[in-house]
């Protein structure tokens, strides 16, 4: 991402929200269980949801349950109404005639055989949440296909099926279902990298909802869960070094990476292809880098780390009193500034 | 360090979200598997999910223990002890003990326990992390008082995320399964609002992601953080902060205070003895020029960056002479500086 960045929004994007939410409105309600391996429990603790749900007067249905199950899990199906499948796939026009509250569906990322109405399984999900039905499911990680590049490389094995990434940001509610692998589950290493994975997409999801819930509340605030780093370059900067020490620290925060210069009136052509060259680096590195407009170089940065959310801003040191850094590190209340030395001073 | 006994820990991030249930669970299995299990301590809020849970497990008595005129229930980890199950359910573990316990907190006891070889469950939730104290209290407005230093709880052999999404609590604590009704209604308008359990919630998640890539990485070293620490009333909050940067970065952590030659401050000593509890190596140096012997002890051990909190909140142009940070700035070109922030609401 390149350019100027406002969170405020114009007229366009307002209308855009106020249909979503009206389309949300109307939409059944999706809560998926997301878990990171096969047996880690997920099914139970969907199916059980459903069968605390039916006790609390609400009527629930199963539209999907798998065929080889834990017996804790059978158990608590038997006690539910179930819509059968059909090859494997959801009787849609069944679940419309029954119209329940809520529908319990197992597998969200199962492919349906060819000539069903929808290839997979999570669209059919979408007819239902479209019909003002409710959704509860479940998906392993594996089976997130923009996740699916890192999963291979941690197990070697892809899956033939998947759901795009949106369609968890878009439900209503995740919730992890998280435990130590035991032995019966496989490697340990293996299990250990797909936990992490699935925490951290679980922890970007929520973060997500986080953002949206205060935008949606006209709550502006400088703080967050995550981490948020601003590398801010100039062409004297050591860049190569805040930039790998920026990214390292993302890394280990898992948070985000920026990368800022403020704009300056004739730049000499050294000094230009020099910054060319660091903002270069910073997009390979995978940072968002951002060109800021300003008359005041502190004034601008202070501006834009506060509509950003940051938490840490990297800075060359000083190099002389009174420079612009100084005003900066006496106008940082809510974000830390990391100096780094200059390539002369090493 | 490894203990004898096995430590796993359920982390939660607000109360209701059922890491006492999940624990019990657990319990249940294992006793079911043949596992000798006692219960040291058990708080049951008056959850009648959470209080079946226990059907049919040991409960080791509690110690009664009178404080100002008033009757505490502590877990006897002597009891226990004695018990010597193979593993014992400990609840709450940020738990502070009444006045004359043996130990001041809970997490002290179960180092006990596991010391004997005893496996220990246990529950917490994330707002109770050291490091994240500041955050929470910005992000929540609740400054905790309850914590835990973080390598109690990295030492442990398993962190286990229990986590509901804040809708289904906020139903919950609505339905009176967390709260007794007149207190329901306040806690979702306070801490239990949607926004502070989102951000609780994905810190919970973090940390757990955290938990389980520390254990795949093997040590790193090579980077060295210094703390410069004062008597400053921020101070704490710098100690957090560096450390818990030093954690994320895997490197090595001390802290040093400079000072006039023979002055005792007893606010500076305190702040010594809390970086000490976090596990920092804390050193006192004597000195009458402030920025250069910090610049100085700084290249003497190696640090590749220091922490230091914010000398003022008058802006610089309203000042005569430079800042303690503004000259240390000048005095360690050489070496990376982070100027914390001074963390507010």
């Amino acid at each position: 991402m390149t350019g100027r960045s406002d969170r405020r929004l114009n007229p366009d994007e307002l209308l855009r929200r106020v249909q979503a939410e009206e389309r949300r409105e109307r939409r059944g309600r999706l809560k998926i269980f997301l878990g990171y391996a096969p047996r880690v429990g997920k099914s139970l603790r969907m199916f059980d949801e459903g069968r605390r749900r039916k006790e609390r007067g609400q009527d629930v249905v199963v539209a999907a349950a798998q065929t080889e199950v834990a017996v804790s899990v059978r158990q608590i199906v038997s006690r539910l109404e179930v819509i059968p499948t059909i090859d494997g796939s959801i009787d849609l026009p069944a679940v419309f005639r029954r119209h329940p509250e809520v529908c319990l569906i197992d597998q969200l990322a199962f492919n349906n055989p060819p000539g069903s109405r929808n290839p997979e399984r999570w669209q059919d999900v979408e007819e239902i949440l479209r019909q003002g039905i409710a959704v509860i499911t479940a998906i392993n990680v594996q089976y997130i296909r923009e996740q699916q590049a890192a999963v291979e490389r941690f197990t070697g094995k892809r899956a033939t099926s998947g759901i795009p990434e949106k369609f968890l940001h878009e439900a209503d509610e995740i919730e992890v279902v998280d435990a130590p692998p035991d032995v019966t589950m496989g490697d340990p290493r293996v299990l250990a990298e797909l936990r992490e994975l699935a925490l951290l997409l679980a922890a970007d999801v929520v973060d997500h909802q986080l953002q949206e819930y205060l935008d949606s509340h006209g709550v502006s605030v400088s703080w967050g869960a995550q981490e948020r780093i601003l590398v801010c370059l100039t062409p004297r900067s050591n860049a190569r070094a805040m930039l790998e020490s920026g990214q390292r620290n993302a890394r280990r925060f898992h948070g985000a990476l920026l990368v800022a210069y403020v704009e300056q009136p004739g730049l000499d052509p050294a000094d230009q292809a020099r910054l060319d060259e660091y903002l270069a680096l910073a997009r390979e590195l995978g940072a968002q880098v951002h060109c800021l407009q300003g008359i005041d170089f502190a004034d601008t940065l202070l501006q834009f780390a506060h509509q950003q959310r940051i938490t840490q801003i990297f800075l060359g040191h000083p190099q002389r009193q009174r420079s612009p850094v100084e005003k900066l590190i006496e106008a940082a209340e809510d974000f830390d500034v990391r100096l780094f030395p200059h390539p002369e001073a090493k | 360090m490894k203990r004898p006994g096995q430590l796993k820990v359920y982390l939660g991030y607000a109360a209701g979200v059922g890491k006492t249930y999940r624990m019990l669970d657990e319990a249940q299995a294992l006793r079911a598997q043949g596992v000798d299990v006692a219960i040291g301590y058990f708080e049951p809020h008056g959850r009648k999910e959470t209080i079946a849970k226990t059907d049919g497990l040991e409960l080791v008595p509690r110690r009664v223990m009178a404080y100002a005129g008033t009757r505490f229930e502590e877990m006897d980890t002597e009891a226990v002890l004695r018990r010597k199950p193979a593993v014992a359910v400990v609840d709450e573990f940020a738990h502070s003990n009444v006045p004359g316990s043996k130990n001041a907190k809970r997490w002290q006891d179960v180092h006990e326990l596991l010391d004997a070889g005893i496996g220990v469950l246990t529950t917490m939730n994330v707002q109770h992390l050291e490091s994240l104290n500041d955050q929470v209290w910005q992000v929540t407005g609740v400054r905790v008082r309850e914590t835990i230093p973080d390598w109690v709880v990295d030492e442990a052999d398993e962190c286990v995320l229990v986590d509901l999404t804040p809708r289904a609590l906020r139903n919950r604590i609505e339905r009176g399964v967390v709260y007794a009704p007149e207190k329901a209604s306040r806690a979702l308008d306070n801490f239990f609002a949607e926004a502070n359990l989102t951000a609780l919630r994905e810190l919970a998640i973090r940390h757990t992601a955290h938990e389980v890539e520390e254990k795949l990485m093997a040590p790193r070293k090579g980077e060295r953080i210094l703390i410069c620490l004062t008597g400053h009333p921020a101070s704490a909050n710098l100690i957090r902060r560096g450390k818990r940067m030093a954690d994320y970065l895997r490197a090595d952590c001390l802290a040093v205070h400079v000072g006039p030659p023979q002055v005792v401050d007893e606010t500076v000593e305190r702040h010594m003895s809390f970086a000490r509890n976090l596990r920092i190596q804390t050193h006192v140096v004597e000195g009458e020029d402030v920025p250069r012997t910090i610049a100085e002890f700084a290249r003497a051990h190696l640090v590749t960056q220091i922490f230091m909190g914010r000398s003022s909140t008058r802006p610089w142009w309203k000042r005569f002479g430079e800042t303690i940070v503004q000259q240390v700035v000048r005095q360690a070109r050489d070496i990376q500086i982070t100027i914390v922030a001074q963390r507010r609401r």
